[in-house]
């Protein structure tokens, strides 16, 4: 193609030393055109970070690039002397980063580190160097920049610090922009800003965005096309409309089917089994096979070829692939809906966080990071609690595990108050509640054994008489949670992000809790991943009857798991109900803003995406009346002034001064 | 036998480390690092010189009260004193220069014709079995040819031993040059696992260093003789033990406290974490050197006063050594215990600690089977890297009277005494050389060692390096 | 900030008193005066009346901390621990055992000693940190691998080898500058020239790789890949980045050094001949002068908790996302 800007061919990269190198991107080739968004889409570790940071010839020390070319412009950038290829980084080339947390320097000032791009990329503005920052920074719509000129990247919030980037990024006036998961790290609303202006801003200046990520509804929303990678390689190339209306490669297909969503919602969700393969593997053969459920002989021993250009086709054996997803067979059996027996209920808790200033350590204020909710779960149903980073909601699952003590309120645990029980009598009560964590990495001692992670619990409940009674529970239930016996007695490094989690569940369930509170147990896990964790927790709870506080951030986890939604905002609860009432009619203008702004994996829908201005108040200090009103395109007088009555309509509960 | 308190000490710990040792060899996350220390070459090398003094050093650890037929009867001495008899025995009436044959300063010697000179007289061990002095030079000749074919020979027996004990089916010669050859070791695809080469030839060093000391050392002072006459060699090596008891000992009696302090504080915070806090920045804010001056100093004046308790001079030393070992663990205890609040802080606040409390594991039990496990390797790299700076402090303290014992073998009191006589013409410079190349060789080793401990263990270096 | 800084020094009040404690007992209590005129009169030919004399001459004949004798207050001042340890806290030394009036020794001593070492600091900072720099600047390469060893030989080489080599060497054999003594104001250069260049040489191994660690360990953060994806070529990188993060932790941990400065280096001090309070403290330990230890270690203590504040001030001053409160 003579017209594309960027234009890879075969490019592999190598990280470290002949014996034990891993090949993180092994023969991609794609094309990107001038003021097109192409989308690179994978899970972890599939090696679309390394394709981005060889195009910035910005590899790790221990990497390099040993084939293939890039032509930006037609200029080769792997033969580019250093000097040069200096000038095409920043210059032609920008690039945002997926923390923007710790992606800024964080003793330099706003203005400074936009500046130092300026200086570099832009002549014209070399003499006044601080208008072309404002100008850039009011481009990237930061509020008041003039102020934000002189502040440092701890001042910003997440959103800002990524706009910052952005600024950053188009100092040099930029022909390709590559942005590397620029929204993972930020909450919906803020995601919904980000990827707003980046769209606005391709189409003001026509430049070109390499995008990546693993999110398909980012895909949906924000690309022209799409390249799917795994394990290395590019497996399928499509416009973006033909690829969500008829993936061709089996991988792409799975990866549909392993999206939860409302439809799905009493049946299995079709996961892909397994992890994917390491990359200091060797490959013969097609690299999914081992995955694929329509895996052929041939798949093993040759590499599959390329049907279609390079613009859109596929890495298959397989031709003329069935076009309808496989979805499992739902359940004959919809679990059957009387009510069971109360397992917890929370009445007004309230957790605070003391802020002690002054010469005498005083309190001075509080971090209210609960401020009074109310909830119920009974046994065999699933209360999902939904809200954005720093609402509170964690603090809820410590708080009504006894983990953080609640300031005030209540909490009972099949109607035992925990609130004030202290040492023993509260210990005993601890096999009928459990945690499972968000980061699988963190939640198990790295220098214990499987077998003493999962019987830990059994050991501080003196459940089990000796070792061999404790051993035959700790088989029973890893069996159950598909992991062979062998494991037992390997460390948690030796396994995959989602075998850890299949642990950490065990864990929990060997104490056969009543309550299973789950912070976000697949928000660190690829969607291939999730779906068989999904699946797994939905299993048990049907044979256990076990009540599930399922807090996420993740709406179509929730529309597909959960009975009941609780959405908070800034330590309280907005709105609760059954879960199709509350995602399908929405009352809360916050409920409202936060399921637009959620991604829909379908570039057909279109969709109006209520925009929320600035970012959530600090816990520290709530804003008066309802808390929301500083951010509520609806808000009116009142809003400002008292916290708003509960307004009821059957089981759907909202607080809010319109519904009053 | 007579056990010395550091004696005790010193054998409690070689215990505790092949305890430690047989623990990390179950657990793969630290039999791994370690593998990694064992595959470097540097590591291996320094690893087999520190080998080699801690030998020394353990056989100057086992001390006896010499029998009636001895001829040290009475006095307490040590296996290594048994081996290094002749270099023990032989000494000269003063300063006498390496491999000399006459003193170094002039006396008046009455001849045998009754008159009376000054000259350099002959010394009383040092060439004694020469029969003129022009022989000199080809008898060390002839005894350094013999000393380097011992040590070949000795060389190639081991090599020959380690080479049958893992043939792995090659043929002779492969096998020869997979053991001494590294670039052979590439060739035939051996490139990983245990450097044996390097362990072999730094061997082969040590064994002509051997050698060259038993047919060098009885016959002539190698490294000279000191003020009153005794050999530097003897001297040297008798520091040996007390470096490696202050290098080693003074970590290890602190290391409980630290450890437990450290980890109480960080995991409980609130007023536990206050006290232990006020605790160790009191101490620190102390200047180390003031408090063992001052600490010493007490010693000296209980000891002086005390003197009819303390049965012999060397059990004096010993605990005035051992003193020093805690008085040094005191002062730098609060390092490695301020590191280990700040750890167990991070770690108190990850998730399966969080999973502990769930579960309703008692505090006592989530500090040993969470906390300090996961610490453990800040402490090993502390005491790896503490080594070497201590074995230096010695020297300097000893250097200002408030090291050891004036009566203990150490190479700060070899200084000591040493660098008042910088000012003779001409200069003696063996005592003090040779102090001074006995301690950079172990700590370099050591400093080597630890380098490479550390990367082998600091998971934020793994990223890193 | 006001508030934070007097609340800092309240809390260095009970580490005083601690320090305080520690050495009241360390100097009285594990060994009487008695003990102490028993030594220094030499154990020999020591009598009951001498021993009596020479503590009245030094004012230790009196309770350790509770006199009966005495009525009132005076009940508690006339008392060792009133006398000879709380009047630390008025900066009221007494006279050392010789006689001689602390207070006005220190305050003589103590600018030789800053002369050494302040020169010490500053130049070892700038060829440590320049060398540290070079060597993060070819990292992986050849020079850095044999400069991390050169570091590391130079590290394992005694202090004390590095002061009598110099000694040696530029004094005895090269006859360039005096080896030991000090001069009066500006005619003291010459004497300070030896002592400050082998006591930078000494501290080059330690810092150095120091330095170095903490570079790379900037070097590897990702603020440092978006200054590379903005063009900014490796030296400016090095320089208007990595250096400016690591200056945070390298300066604070310089200031809590320098008001331990005046305290002088023991050893260099004592070898080159230099009237500090160093070479002071020596003396006062091989003459077991017990008055002038005491006064030091407090002196010390009150220094270190200096540096403490100082630095949590600097803090302030150099990371913007530190606010004290």
């Amino acid at each position: 193609m003579t017209d594309s800007l960027l234009s890879i061919h075969k490019l592999t990269t190598q990280i470290g030393r002949d014996d034990g190198a891993i090949i993180p991107v092994s023969s991609v080739s794609f094309d990107i055109h001038p003021g097109e968004t192409f989308a690179l889409l994978g899970e972890s570790g599939c090696g679309k970070s390394m394709t981005a940071l060889s195009v910035m010839r910005l590899l790790p020390p221990a990497g390099k690039i040993t084939e293939g070319e890039i032509f930006l412009d037609g200029i080769n950038l792997r033969d580019l002397p250093e000097v040069d290829m200096r000038a095409q980084r920043g210059g032609n080339i920008g690039m945002i980063f997926q923390e923007p947390m710790t992606s800024l320097n964080p003793v330099l000032t706003v203005a400074y580190q936009v500046g130092e791009a300026v200086k570099l990329h832009d002549e014209e503005h070399a003499g006044d160097i601080d208008a072309r920052v404002l100008e850039l920074l009011q481009q990237v719509g930061i509020p008041d920049p003039e102020r934000r000129m002189s502040e440092y990247p701890h001042q910003l919030s997440g959103g800002m610090k990524q706009r910052v980037m952005i600024a950053m990024a188009l100092a040099g006036r930029p022909k390709l922009l590559i942005a590397d998961e620029p929204t993972t790290a930020l909450d919906v609303t803020i995601q919904a800003q980000v990827l707003d202006l980046l769209r606005d801003l391709q189409k003001r200046t026509d430049m070109a965005i390499l995008l990546i990520t693993h999110d398909l509804g980012v895909v949906a929303e924000t690309a022209d096309r799409v390249g799917v990678m795994y394990a290395g390689e590019i497996i399928e190339t499509a416009p973006v409309d033909t690829f969500f209306a008829e993936p061709q490669h089996p991988y792409s297909q799975r990866l549909f089917d392993a999206l939860p969503s409302v439809e799905r919602r009493n049946r299995p969700l079709t996961a892909i089994e397994g992890n994917v393969p390491s990359l200091a593997e060797t490959f013969r053969g097609c690299r999914f096979r081992s995955r694929c459920d329509v895996a052929k002989e041939i798949c093993a021993t040759e590499l599959p070829p390329w049907h279609g250009d390079q613009e859109h086709g596929y890495l298959c054996h397989l031709q003329q692939l069935r076009s309808e997803s496989i979805e499992a067979p739902q359940e004959a059996s919809i679990s059957e809906q009387e009510p069971g027996k109360n397992v917890l209920r929370v009445e007004q808790m309230q957790l605070y966080f003391p802020i002690k200033k002054g010469l005498l350590r005083r309190t001075v204020g509080h971090v209210r990071a609960v401020d009074g909710i109310d909830l119920d779960i009974s046994s065999g149903k699933t209360v999902a609690l939904v809200g954005e980073s720093g609402c509170g909601k964690t603090t809820v699952g410590k708080g009504i595990l006894q983990l953080l003590r609640p300031t005030s309120g209540s909490v009972q645990l099949n109607g035992t108050e925990l609130t004030k029980l202290k040492g023993e009598n509260l210990r005993s009560l601890r096999a009928g509640m459990q945690m499972i964590f968000q980061d699988p990495a963190s939640s198990m001692n790295p220098r214990m054994t499987v077998e003493a992670i999962v019987s830990e619990g059994l050991i501080a409940q003196k459940i089990g008489k000796d070792r061999s009674e404790r051993l035959e529970r700790v088989k029973a239930i890893l069996d159950r949670v598909g992991l062979p016996e062998r494991f037992m007695k390997r460390y948690p490094h030796e396994f995959s992000g989602g075998q850890r989690q299949r642990i950490a569940i065990a864990r929990s369930l060997v104490l056969r809790p009543d309550l299973l509170v789950c912070d976000e147990p697949t928000s660190a896990l690829d969607v291939s991943v999730q779906a068989q964790i999904l699946n797994l927790l939905k299993e048990i709870q049907d044979e256990a009857k076990i009540a599930y506080l399922f807090i996420t951030h993740n709406i179509s986890v929730v529309s597909y798991l959960a009975d009941e939604v609780a959405v908070m905002y800034l330590g309280r609860i907005v709105e609760q109900g059954d879960v199709d009432t509350v995602l399908g009619d929405p009352k809360h203008p916050y409920t409202q803003a936060l399921l637009s702004a959620v991604p829909v994996a379908d570039p057909q829908r279109e969709r109006e995406i209520i925009r929320l201005p600035g970012d959530m108040p600090s816990p520290a200090n709530p804003p008066s009346g309802c808390h929301f009103h500083p951010r509520c395109p609806r808000a009116t007088d009142i809003c400002s002034q008292s916290w708003p009555e509960l307004s009821k309509s059957g089981t759907h509960k909202v607080w809010c001064h319109l519904h009053g | 036998m007579v056990w010395l308190w550091t004696d005790i000490l010193i054998w409690l710990l070689v215990v505790l480390c092949i305890i430690g040792g047989y623990y990390s060899s179950k657990h793969p996350h630290l039999r791994e690092p370690w593998k990694r220390v064992a595959q470097s070459s540097v590591a291996v090398a320094s690893g087999t010189f520190l080998a080699a003094f801690i030998i020394v050093g353990l056989l100057d650890s086992l001390h006896f009260k010499a029998g009636e037929n001895d001829p040290d009867h009475g006095e307490v001495i040590s296996a290594l004193d048994v081996v290094m008899r002749p270099l023990r025995k032989n000494q000269e009436k003063t300063y006498s220069a390496p491999f000399a044959l006459h003193l170094f300063a002039k006396e008046t010697v009455e001849m045998p014709d009754g008159s009376q000179q000054r000259i350099y007289p002959r010394l009383k061990h040092g060439g004694a079995h020469l029969e003129s002095e022009e022989e000199r030079a080809a008898d060390i000749y002839q005894n350094v040819i013999s000393a380097l074919l011992m040590a070949l020979i000795t060389w190639m027996i081991l090599v020959a031993m380690v080479g049958l004990w893992r043939s792995e089916g090659r043929t002779f010669k492969e096998t020869i040059s997979v053991w001494i050859c590294v670039r052979c070791r590439v060739q035939l695809g051996v490139s990983k696992g245990f450097p044996w080469p390097t362990l072999l030839w730094t061997a082969m060093l040590l064994l002509i260093l051997l050698f060259l000391m038993i047919t060098l050392g009885g016959k002539y002072h190698i490294l000279g003789t000191d003020k009153v006459g005794e050999d530097v060699l003897y001297q040297a090596l008798k520091s040996i033990r007390t470096g490696l008891v202050i290098g080693t000992l003074t970590t290890m009696v602190m290391l409980p406290a630290a450890i437990l302090l450290g980890v109480m504080a960080g995991y409980f915070r609130g007023w536990i974490d206050d006290v232990i806090q006020y605790l160790y920045t009191t101490l620190n804010s102390i200047p180390g050197v003031l408090l063992i001056a001052a600490s010493v100093l007490m010693l000296q004046v209980y000891m002086d006063n005390h003197a009819d308790e303390f049965a012999s001079v060397i059990e004096r030393a010993d605990l005035r050594l051992l003193f020093l070992c805690i008085i040094l663990g005191i002062t730098s205890w609060t390092g490695l215990c301020r590191l280990l609040r700040g750890e167990a802080m991070k770690i108190r606040e990850l998730d399966y600690v969080q999973a502990s409390q769930a579960f309703g594991v008692s505090h006592m039990r989530i500090l040993m089977r969470h906390l300090v496990p996961n610490v453990m390797h800040i402490v090993l790299i502390t005491i790896v890297l503490d080594f070497s700076g201590l074995v230096l402090a010695e020297a300097v303290l000893s250097y200002i009277n408030i090291g050891v014992d004036p009566t203990t073998q150490s190479w700060g009191n070899m200084i000591n005494s040493a660098r008042l006589e910088m000012a003779r013409e001409p200069v003696v410079w063996w005592s003090l050389s040779a102090a001074l190349i006995f301690m950079f060789t172990l700590v370099l080793s050591a400093n080597l060692l630890s380098d490479r401990v550390r990367d082998a263990f600091d998971p934020k270096l793994r990223g890193i390096q | 900030m006001t508030a934070y800084i007097i609340r800092r020094i309240l809390y260095a009040i009970p580490i005083l008193i601690g320090v305080n404690l520690i050495t009241f007992v360390l100097f009285f209590m594990v060994n009487s005066p008695d003990d102490m005129a028993r030594m220094h009169l030499g154990v020999k030919r020591v009598t009951p009346e001498s021993i009596e004399q020479w503590k009245v001459e030094r004012d230790y004949d009196k309770p350790l901390v509770f006199n009966v004798e005495e009525d009132g207050s005076d009940r508690f001042t006339q008392t060792i621990f009133y006398q000879k340890s709380l009047a630390l806290f008025a900066f009221d030394f007494g006279s050392s055992d010789s006689g001689r009036d602390i207070s006005y020794d220190i305050s003589q001593r103590m600018w030789p000693s800053l002369a050494i070492a302040l020169p010490v600091l500053i130049v070892g900072l700038l060829t440590n940190i320049s060398f540290a720099l070079l060597l993060v600047f070819f990292r992986a390469t050849y020079v850095d691998f044999m400069g991390v060893v050169l570091c590391v030989i130079m590290m394992s080489i005694s202090a004390l080898f590095y002061i009598i080599g110099g000694q040696f060497l530029v004094g005895k054999v090269l006859h360039l500058v005096p080896v030991s003594g000090f001069g009066e104001g500006i005619a003291a250069w010459k004497f300070l020239v030896l002592p400050v260049l082998i006591g930078v040489i000494g501290g080059i191994g330690g810092g150095t790789r120091f330095y170095r660690t903490l570079f790379l360990e900037e070097a590897h953060r990702d603020y440092v890949r978006s200054a590379r994806a903005k063009g900014l070529s490796e030296i400016k990188v090095l320089f208007g980045h990595i250096l400016k993060n690591a200056m945070i932790p390298i300066l604070t941990g310089v200031v809590v050094a320098l008001p331990l400065l005046f305290m002088g280096s023991l050893i260099t001090e004592s070898f080159f001949g230099i009237p500090g309070l160093g070479s002071y403290t020596i003396d006062a330990i091989n003459s077991q002068d017990f008055a002038i230890v005491r006064a030091m270690v407090f002196l010390g203590s009150v220094l270190y908790i200096l540096g403490l504040v100082l630095t949590d001030i600097s803090y302030t001053l150099v990371d913007p996302r530190v606010k004290l409160n």
